[in-house]
C-alpha cells in the first residue's frame, strides 16, 4: 500500500489494444474523469480503417492517447509517459513511442505463442530484453478479470473476458488518482438493461483499481492537479460535436431551419450522427444516395429558404465539386464541411491530413471563387461553423469549412460560449421589388450580394441556373462583356469579405526574425513548439490563419515583416505555395504526411534548424 | 414583361383569376422550330392556372439538355441545375418546403444516364415531386448522340456503325424503383397530355411521366408509329376500370399471356370477356410492369395514359411539419441547456 503520491505537472497516457478490445471506450472514460478533476487535456484517438481488422496483428491495433496537465496544454502530446499494451501487437505497434524509462503496463496473459506469432515477434519481448529499458509491469489482466467476475450469474466466459479493458482502466485510474465513481455510474447507466454485463464491467474496473492499490504497481500514484483555466463552465467536446453545436447555434440565431444532407463517409459521418439526434431544434437530416445528391439537396433547400449544409471527407469532396460551382453561379448560401483525411482516393480513411486546402480554394472548373475557412482546435469548430453560416448568408455564397480527422475525433475542455456573443445572421429575404416595381434577382447590395427571394413570395418569381446571368436582371446572357463583369463581381464578394475580417493576429517576441504561420489543426502544435523555443530563450513569432480564402487583409504585411517564414502543414506544402504565390515571400515548409499530427519535438527541431 | 425578373402585377395569390399568361415568363424560346418541346410547354402553361396553385408557389427544376431550358419559360420560381441532378435539387426543396408544388423537367440522357441514381432514389422515397421525362431517344443539346433510350443498332454521330447498347424501358425502370405514380403521354396529344399531367399533379407522392417528344432535328419520327397521323391505331389508351382495347374500331385488345405477361390479340378471337381490365390502384406493380413491357420501344401497339397510381407514405411532409414547429419554438436558451446537459464542471 502506498500512502504518498508524486505530483506531476503534465502526463501523457496511451492505451493500445486490439480494435475489438474497447480502447476508445477506455480512453473516453478516462478523459471524462480527467475533465472532472479540472485538468486541461487533449486527446488523440487513432484507429484502423477496418472495423475488425485482423485480430492480434499490428495493423488491427487501436489506440487512444490523452495528455492532461495542471497547466494549459495545446496538443495530445508527443510521447506517452505510460503505455498500456493489451497484447503483443499493441506493444509492437506502440513501443517505439515510449521514451526509455517510461512506464509500460502489459496484459501478460495475452503474450501467448500464437499472439506473439500474429504480432510478428520471434521471441517473447517480455523475456528477451526488448522491454528492459522501461519500467515494465506485467499484469495478468485476463486472469484477474476472470477471477473478479466468476461469481456473476448469467455471464458467459467470453463476456467476462471482454471486460478486461475496464480492468486496465481501473488500474490506470488508480495510478493517476482519477476517482472511480463517475466511471461506475456511467457503466450502471449504460448497461442498465443488461445487469450481468454491468456487474462484470464494474467488477473488472474495481479489480483493476484495487490491484493498483494493493500490488504496489507504481512505486507511487501520481497526482496531477487542476489547471488554472479561466473561470466559467466547461465541458469536454470533440470537433464533430462542436461543429454540430455550431450549426445548431447558427440555425437558431438566424431563424433558418437547418437542412443537413450527407452520404456516410469516415470521418465526416460523425456529424450526421450528432445532428440526427436534434429534432428538438427542427434539424432536418437526410442520408442521400450519394454525395452529389447530398449537396444538391442542401442547395435545393437553400433555394427554399433553409440553411443548406452538407459534409463529407476525401472522395466525397471530389463528387460535390460540380454542384459547388453551380452554387457559386446561383449565389445562394450553402455550407460545405470537408473533414479532411489522408488521400488520394480512399487513402488512409481514418488518418488525418490537411491536403484538401488547394482543392477547396481552386478545385472547380471555371473562375469560381468562394470563401474557405478552417477550424484550429476541436472546440473552435463551434465558432467556425457559426462563421461559415454567417458568411454564406451575408454574401449569398457557398462556403467551405475545413476540418480534419484529428479535430473531429480529438477532444478538449471547452469553455461554454455565451450565446449573447453569437454574431448577427440575418437571412434578409427579399420581400418585394427592388428596382421600381421590378424585381431584379442579380442586383447587388453593398457586400456584393444579390437578393435571396424564396419561393412562396408573390411577385418575385425568377429563374436561377448555371447559365451565365446578366448583371442585375438575371436573364440568361451570352454577352462577352457581361461575363467578364460577372466574373469580376463574383470575385469582388471575396474582396469585400476580406475587408471585414479581423486582422491576422501575430504573437511575436521582441527581436523575432522567424514567423511560424499555420492554419487548421496545427495550431496546438505550433503553440507547443513555440513554448519550447521560448523556453530556450529564443525569440519567435507565431500566427494562425482562420480564413484561407480570402486571407485577412494584413496577411501580406505580416509575412513580409519577418526575415523568415516557416509553414508547418500536414501536406506537401499547400499553404506554402499560396503564400509564396500571393505575397512573393520565400517561405519554408515543414511537411508531414504520415496520417498523424506533427509532434511538438519535430516542429521544435524544424524551427531550430531554420533559426540557425 | 422582363425575361427573368418578374414584373407583372396582377394575378398573384388570387388563384381564381389566374390565366395562362401568368405562367409565361416571356423569355424568348430557343428550341428548334418544330421541336416537340413547344407543344409540351404550351400545354403545361395552359394547365397550370387550372391547378389553382399560384405561380409563386410553383417551382420548376431542370437538368441540362434541350428539355432543361423549360424552366426559363415558366413564370414560376425555377432552377436550371446541372446535368442529371434535378431530382436531388427537387428533393431538397420539396422536403424543406412541403407547401410548394415542385416539378422536374428532364431529358432521357439527363434522367436515365447521368442522373439515373437520383431518379430511382427519389421514386423509391416517394418525394412529393412531379418528374416529367421528355424522351426523344437522343441527346439533343449535344447534337445528336444516342441516348439510353435509343434502340440497339442506332446510327448516330457517336455510333456510326450502330450502338451496341440495350435501351432502358423508362416506365419499367420507374416501376422497378417502386414509383407510386407512373404514366406515359405524347407531346402533341394536348388533351391526353393535359389530363395525364393533371392526374400527376393530384397525386400525393412522386409522379413519373414519360412524354414521347419528337426531336425533329436529330431523331425525327422516332415515335411515328404511335404519334400523329397514322399513329392513333397503335395507341393503347389506358383507362381505369375499362377493358384494354384499341385500334381504329377497337378491334384489338390485351389479354394475359400464357408466358406470364400481357399480349395483344384480336378481340374477335378471344371474346370481350377475356380482355384485361385496367386498374391503376392495384398495390402489386406486376400489372403496370406487364403493360410497360408490352412495348419495349414505341414501334407497334403502345400503351399510353396512367399505368399506376397508388398511395404510399410520402417522403418528408409529416416529419417536416413537426420539425418546423420544433424549429419555431427553439431558442438560444434551449441550446444553452443542451450544451450543459452532459458532464460539465465549473472552474
Ligand atoms: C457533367 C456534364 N456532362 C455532360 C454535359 C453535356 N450534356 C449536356 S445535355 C447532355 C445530354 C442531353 O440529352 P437529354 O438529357 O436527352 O436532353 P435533350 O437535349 O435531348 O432534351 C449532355 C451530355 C453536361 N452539361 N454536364
Ligand atoms: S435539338 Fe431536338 S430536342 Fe433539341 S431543341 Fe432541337 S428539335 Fe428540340
Ligand atoms: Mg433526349
Amino acid at each position: 500500500m502506498t500512502t504518498t503520491s508524486k505530483k506531476l505537472e503534465t502526463v501523457i497516457v496511451r492505451f493500445a489494444g486490439d480494435s475489438g478490445d474497447g480502447m476508445q471506450l477506455v480512453g473516453d472514460r478516462f478523459t471524462a474523469a480527467t475533465a472532472h478533476l479540472g485538468n486541461d487535456l487533449s486527446t488523440l484517438p487513432d484507429f484502423p480503417a477496418e472495423i475488425r481488422a485482423p485480430a492480434g496483428t499490428p495493423g488491427g491495433v487501436s489506440a487512444f492517447q490523452i495528455h492532461f496537465a495542471s497547466r494549459d496544454i495545446l496538443t495530445p502530446g508527443d510521447h506517452p509517459d505510460t503505455l498500456v499494451a493489451m497484447n503483443p501487437a499493441a506493444l509492437k505497434a506502440h513501443l517505439d513511442a515510449l521514451e526509455p524509462g517510461g512506464t509500460l503496463i502489459v496484459n501478460e496473459d495475452a503474450f501467448t505463442p500464437a499472439n506473439l506469432r500474429k504480432a510478428g515477434y520471434e521471441a517473447n519481448p517480455l523475456e528477451d530484453g526488448t522491454v528492459e529499458d522501461y519500467q515494465t509491469f506485467e499484469v495478468p489482466m485476463t486472469t484477474l478479470t476472470t477471477r473478479a467476475t466468476d461469481e456473476i450469474e448469467n455471464l458467459k466466459p467470453a463476456e467476462a473476458q471482454r471486460t478486461k479493458n475496464l480492468f486496465a482502466l481501473g488500474l490506470i485510474s488508480w495510478m493517476y488518482g482519477r476517482p472511480g465513481k463517475a466511471t461506475i455510474s456511467w457503466l450502471e447507466a449504460k448497461f442498465a438493461k443488461r445487469p450481468a454485463i454491468m456487474a462484470a464491467n464494474v467488477a473488472a474496473f474495481k479489480a483493476g483499481y484495487n490491484f493498483g492499490d494493493t500490488a504496489e504497481i507504481a512505486a507511487t500514484p501520481i497526482e496531477v492537479g487542476p489547471a488554472p483555466l479561466d473561470a466559467g463552465e466547461y465541458r469536454n467536446i470533440n470537433g464533430a460535436n462542436a461543429t454540430a453545436m455550431g450549426l445548431l447555434a447558427a440555425s437558431v440565431k438566424s431563424g433558418l431551419q437547418l437542412f443537413f444532407a450527407t452520404y456516410p463517409i469516415t470521418p465526416a459521418s460523425e456529424l450526421l450522427h450528432h445532428l440526427a439526434r436534434h429534432n428538438r431544434f427542427g434539424v432536418r437530416t437526410v442520408q442521400a444516395e450519394d454525395e452529389i445528391a447530398a449537396v444538391n439537396m442542401a442547395l435545393g433547400a437553400s433555394f427554399g429558404g433553409k440553411l443548406g449544409v452538407t459534409a463529407t471527407s476525401g472522395p466525397g469532396m471530389d463528387l460535390k465539386a460540380e454542384t459547388i460551382a453551380l452554387a457559386v453561379a446561383l449565389e445562394l448560401p450553402l455550407v460545405v464541411i470537408d473533414v479532411q483525411r489522408a488521400g488520394p482516393s480512399t487513402g488512409l480513411p481514418t488518418k488525418t491530413e490537411q491536403s484538401d486546402l488547394l482543392m477547396a480554394i481552386h478545385g472547380r472548373h471555371g473562375e469560381s471563387p468562394l470563401p474557405v475557412i478552417a477550424a484550429s482546435t476541436p472546440s473552435d469548430c463551434f465558432e467556425r461553423a457559426v462563421e461559415a453560416v454567417r458568411i454564406a448568408v451575408r454574401y449569398r455564397t457557398p462556403v467551405i469549412l475545413l476540418s480534419d480527422t484529428f479535430l473531429t475525433n480529438s477532444s478538449e475542455p471547452w469553455h461554454l460560449p455565451d450565446m449573447a456573443n453569437l454574431p448577427e445572421i440575418d437571412p434578409d429575404f427579399a420581400t418585394g421589388p427592388n428596382a421600381g416595381d421590378e424585381f431584379l434577382p442579380y442586383l447587388r447590395n453593398e457586400h456584393g450580394a444579390r437578393p435571396w427571394a424564396i419561393p412562396g413570395t408573390p411577385g418575385l418569381q425568377h429563374r436561377l441556373g448555371g447559365l451565365e446571368k446578366e448583371h442585375g436582371s438575371g436573364k440568361v446572357s451570352y454577352d462577352a462583356a457581361n461575363h467578364a463583369l460577372m466574373t469580376k463581381l463574383r470575385a469582388e464578394k471575396l474582396e469585400k469579405l476580406a475587408e471585414e475580417l479581423p486582422p491576422l493576429v501575430v504573437d511575436a517576441d521582441e527581436g523575432a526574425e522567424l514567423l511560424v504561420l499555420g492554419w487548421g489543426s496545427t495550431s496546438g502544435v505550433i503553440g507547443a513548439a513555440a513554448r519550447r523555443i521560448r523556453g530556450r530563450g529564443l525569440p519567435i513569432a507565431i500566427a494562425h490563419l482562420r480564413n484561407l480564402e480570402p486571407m485577412p487583409a494584413n496577411t501580406g504585411d505580416v509575412v513580409r515583416s519577418f526575415d523568415k517564414v516557416l509553414i508547418p502543414e500536414l501536406n506537401t506544402g499547400q499553404l506554402l505555395s499560396l503564400v509564396r504565390d500571393k505575397y512573393l515571400v520565400d517561405a519554408i515548409g515543414h511537411n508531414k504526411v504520415e496520417g498523424l499530427p506533427i509532434l511538438a519535438e519535430e516542429l521544435e527541431q524544424a524551427i531550430l534548424e531554420v533559426i540557425e | 414583361m422582363s425575361e427573368n425578373g418578374h414584373s407583372h402585377g396582377e394575378g398573384n395569390g388570387a388563384t381564381a383569376t389566374l390565366t395562362k399568361a401568368d405562367f409565361q415568363s416571356g423569355q424568348e424560346t430557343r428550341w428548334c422550330p418544330g421541336c416537340g418541346d413547344y407543344a409540351i410547354l404550351a400545354s403545361v402553361q395552359a394547365l397550370m392556372p387550372e391547378l389553382g396553385i399560384p405561380p409563386e408557389k410553383t417551382v420548376f427544376i431542370s437538368g441540362i439538355g434541350c428539355a432543361g431550358r423549360f424552366v426559363y419559360y415558366m413564370d414560376t420560381y425555377g432552377m436550371h441545375g446541372i446535368h442529371g441532378r434535378a431530382p436531388a435539387l427537387a428533393t431538397g426543396i420539396a422536403t424543406a418546403r412541403e407547401d410548394l408544388s415542385v416539378w422536374v423537367v428532364s431529358g432521357d440522357g439527363d434522367s436515365l444516364s447521368i442522373g439515373g441514381n437520383h431518379l430511382i432514389h427519389s421514386l423509391r422515397r416517394n418525394v412529393p415531386i412531379k418528374l416529367l421525362l421528355f424522351n426523344n431517344q437522343i441527346y439533343g443539346l449535344t447534337k445528336g448522340q444516342y441516348s439510353p433510350t435509343s434502340e440497339t443498332g442506332k446510327i448516330t454521330k457517336s455510333t456510326p456503325f450502330g450502338s451496341e447498347d440495350h435501351p432502358f424501358n423508362p416506365l419499367a425502370l420507374a416501376l422497378g424503383a417502386d414509383a407510386s405514380f407512373v404514366a406515359r403521354t405524347i407531346d402533341i396529344e394536348k388533351k391526353h397530355l393535359t389530363e395525364v399531367l393533371r392526374r400527376a399533379a393530384e397525386h400525393e407522392g412522386s409522379a413519373f411521366v414519360e412524354i414521347y417528344q419528337n426531336c425533329n432535328v436529330f431523331n425525327d419520327g422516332a415515335f411515328d408509329a404511335v404519334r400523329g397521323k397514322g399513329g392513333a391505331d397503335n395507341q393503347i389508351r389506358l383507362e381505369h376500370g375499362q377493358p384494354i382495347r384499341f385500334g381504329a374500331d377497337n378491334e384489338r385488345g390485351v389479354v394475359r399471356s400464357p408466358k406470364g405477361g400481357l399480349e395483344v390479340v384480336e378481340v374477335a378471337d378471344v371474346g370481350e370477356d377475356a380482355l384485361v381490365v385496367h386498374d391503376v390502384h392495384v398495390e402489386d406493380s406486376s400489372h403496370a410492369t406487364a403493360l410497360a413491357r408490352l412495348a419495349d420501344s414505341p414501334t407497334g401497339p403502345t400503351p399510353i395514359g396512367v399505368f399506376r397510381d397508388v398511395k404510399r407514405d410520402v417522403y418528408g411532409s409529416s416529419r417536416q411539419q413537426e420539425l418546423l414547429s420544433a424549429h419555431a419554438s427553439a431558442t438560444l436558451a434551449d441550446l444553452d441547456d443542451l450544451l450543459r446537459s452532459g458532464d460539465t464542471w465549473t472552474v
